[in-house]
């Protein structure tokens, strides 16, 4: 198994550039998410550390050795495809073992690998059908099989998923998951779908416009976007944004947003009439009767354990998760309090997010519910 | 607009029976929401009623007449495929207009042009009007076959997953605009999905199907809170209802093999003790994955909690759901 460090990775395709010098860490043993709209450059960058492209600058170092101008088949990495292609006209054992055999191995060790590729996957019972009648999910399986047999150094896939329906990706996603904290091996994975990608990954990596714009955990990524793009991707429904112009002194703890003042995480910096954007996650406003920052709610949509309820604001859209149990009525009008520790703030202009003091708003919050 | 109901409908194909014995009720006005995953049904009953199948047994009224002899041009509704089909020479204001210059409608051009501008503007595409349907992204070019169906006023609009080719942001606008449109049109619809988050947050009424037949009717609310076998628990909510042996916390109704427990349902910090497996942080939402007594139980937690992987958790559950051996609902109390 593998670390693999991306150095300035940068892919030009004629005068089209798909991917700008990226740089990331995908540590050994991770399960590393590519997340990105379609034509960020996600896949193009999984081809290039599959080596079925060649970078047209930088580095790609697997486990401290460079293989980024090396071919596909010299760096030990096995690729798993959106559509998984297996071989109709040979039963699951023989799909499995073919890439054993093609390197040369004794047929026992063969025989033995496969026998435990099986058991991982819980395959045994199918080993000696033909491909051509299985289910959808006993094919990835066996495509999956075809892959970790070889153990190679990392596996890479694109959008493994992509092609099934919501109830049985979610379940092969879990499966997937599960498969990697039993076999610990370095994975990097491909998806433009946010939740899969907050679902399954240790890391995520968010492109757009084949720039990296963020790396980190989960929660990092969610809890504290670097740009407005990277909130407005993740989270469903996405970060709202209200817009404002301020002046605000380095460490000022309020914000005037039309005529209310607002407690925000005090900006490291201070601006003067500049554009900002506080960026508010559903979940963390409470909706209440008494507050000074109202709405008009236009529309509830019920969730079961939760509601999303749309509301115009005097900064715009906004929308809130709450409890379905909390009774509101479209047309209402509702006073809006959000959790400041948690508040986001962007400079309107280059969407990049305001460096806040985050600590010490929850330490004034602790203080408060002490005292 | 017009109440649409189906009475004892069937439809097989071959030795599969793909729609078993239907019968229910499209209020008018009312969005009713078929929910069940692919093969359940959904897309033949859809079918069955825009006139594009023959039923082996039963019939479909609209607005109180039998169609059961009527082509599908006949019937005045409306259909949306998953699968948008525009003509590729025209422009997205003649392929809209295109419905209301059929003979049967033959609607004044001014007429036309109201309806294509206030569709239009309701789908967020009066700005691409005078394009080429080739010349839309696959997201516009779906919404201007919706807006096709939106012009005409049938009596009912059928829609089979019309979102589902689009992308996740789309999807959300869409929903809420597509309810906007039907509740301001007082339009009756009926659309195919396995979207479960599509179907509680569009429908008035969702009916679930299971392997051909309506297996519950009832609003989102209803069908979540109320389900009436695990079948239809584990239809709707996310994560997914737990089900696990009902005597895994002691007492339970007479005759209950199974306790469903959504993460309401699950109270923490008294109970049983359970080991987390994994936390699992999805940002608006953090999953705890607990093992109890070998079982897996999926419940919510706080994005911030201490817990780990390794750690204990005490767990009971507060007013679940039982179900019998063959999966059909207990009701509480009994």
């Amino acid at each position: 198994m593998a670390e693999i460090v991306i150095r300035n990775l940068r892919k030009e395709f004629g005068a089209f550039v798909a991917v700008q010098e990226s740089t990331f860490t995908v540590a050994d043993g991770e399960f590393f998410m590519l997340l990105g709209p379609s034509g960020c450059g996600k896949t193009t960058t999984l081809r290039m550390i599959a080596g079925l492209e060649l970078p047209t600058s930088g580095q790609i170092l697997l486990d401290g050795k460079d293989v980024a101008q090396m071919r596909a088949s010299a760096r030990d990495i096995a690729f798993v495809f959106q559509m998984f292609a297996l071989y109709p006209h040979m039963n699951v054992r023989k799909n499995i073992s073919y890439p054993l055999i093609s390197q040369g191995m004794p047929r026992r060790d063969v025989r033995n690998k496969v026998e435990e590729v099986a058991r991982i996957l819980d395959i045994g019972n199918i080993l000696d059908r033909p491909v051509g009648g299985l289910s959808s999910g006993d094919r990835q399986r066996v495509a999956l099989g075809r892959a970790i047999v070889r153990q190679p150094k990392a596996f890479l896939m694109d959008e493994p998923l992509g092609a099934l329906d919501a109830e049985f990706r979610e379940r092969m996603a879990e499966e997937l998951r599960a498969l990697h904290d039993r076999m610990g091996a370095t994975t990097v994975y491909v998806t433009h779908d946010q939740l899969e990608a907050m679902q399954m990954g240790d890391k995520i990596v968010v492109m757009n416009h084949g720039v990296v714009e963020q790396w980190g955990t989960p929660q990092e990524i969610y809890d504290r976007p670097a740009t407005m793009f990277v909130a407005n991707f993740i989270g469903s429904p996405p970060m709202n944004f209200l817009r404002f112009e301020a002046t605000l002194e380095p460490g000022a703890a309020t914000a005037r947003l039309s005529g209310v003042d607002i407690p925000i995480p005090p900006l490291e910096t201070g601006v003067s009439g500049r554009e900002l954007v506080l960026g508010v996650r559903p979940e963390h406003v409470s909706l209440g009767t008494d507050g000074a920052y109202r709405g008009e709610v236009i529309a509830t949509e019920y969730l079961g354990t939760t509601q999303i309820v749309t509301l115009n604001s005097p900064n715009g859209t906004l929308r809130v998760r709450a409890p379905s149990g909390q009774p509101v009525r479209v047309g209402e009008t509702v006073s809006l309090d959000f959790n400041t520790a948690t508040l986001s703030l962007f400079d309107a202009g280059s969407g990049q997010a305001m460096k806040v003091d985050r600590a010490a708003v929850r330490a004034a919050m602790k203080e408060q519910s002490h005292g | 607009m017009a109440e649409v109901v189906l009475s004892c409908l069937s439809k097989r194909f071959g030795a599969t029976t793909a729609v078993d014995d239907v019968s229910m009720t499209i209020p008018d006005g009312a969005f009713v929401v078929l929910l069940g995953p692919t093969g359940a049904g959904k897309t033949t009953t859809l079918r069955l009623i825009a006139g594009l199948e023959r039923p082996d047994a039963g019939s479909v009224s609209i607005g109180a007449n039998d169609v059961g002899a009527y082509s599908p041009a006949q019937r005045n509704v409306a259909m949306v495929f998953q699968q948008y089909s525009l003509y590729p020479h025209m422009t997205v204001r003649e392929n809209l207009a295109f419905p209301l210059r059929s003979p049967l409608i033959n609607a004044p051009e001014d007429e036309i042009e109201r309806r294509v501008g206030e569709v239009s503007s309701a789908l967020q595409i009066a700005h691409k009007l005078d394009n080429k349907a080739t010349a839309l992204s696959g997201g516009e070019m779906q919404r201007v076959s919706i807006g096709r169906a939106l012009v005409r006023r049938p009596d009912i609009f059928l829609m089979d997953e019309p979102l589902s080719s689009l992308d996740a942001k789309l999807r959300a606008d869409l929903r809420l605009e597509l309810k906007r449109i039907q509740a301001d049109l007082g339009a009756t619809l009926l659309y195919v999905t396995h979207d479960q988050i599509e179907a509680m947050t569009m429908a008035t009424h969702i009916g679930v199907l299971e392997d051909g037949k309506l297996v519950q009717f009832g609003s989102p609310r209803e069908i979540y809170e109320n389900p009436s076998s695990i079948y239809v628990a584990t239809r709707l909510g996310q994560p997914r209802i737990n089900t696990l042996p009902a005597s895994l916390f002691g007492e339970a109704p007479a005759g209950a093999e199974l306790i469903g427990l959504r993460p309401e349902h699950i109270r923490q910090g008294e109970g049983r003790d359970a080991k987390v497996v994994r936390v699992e942080h999805l940002g608006d939402q953090t999953r705890l994955h607990l093992s109890l007594d070998g079982h897996a139980l999926i419940t919510l937690t706080d994005p911030h909690t201490p817990l780990a992987s390794g750690d204990t958790i005490a767990v009971r559950p507060d007013n679940p759901l039982y179900f019998a051996a063959d999966g059909a609902r207990i009701p509480q109390g009994a």
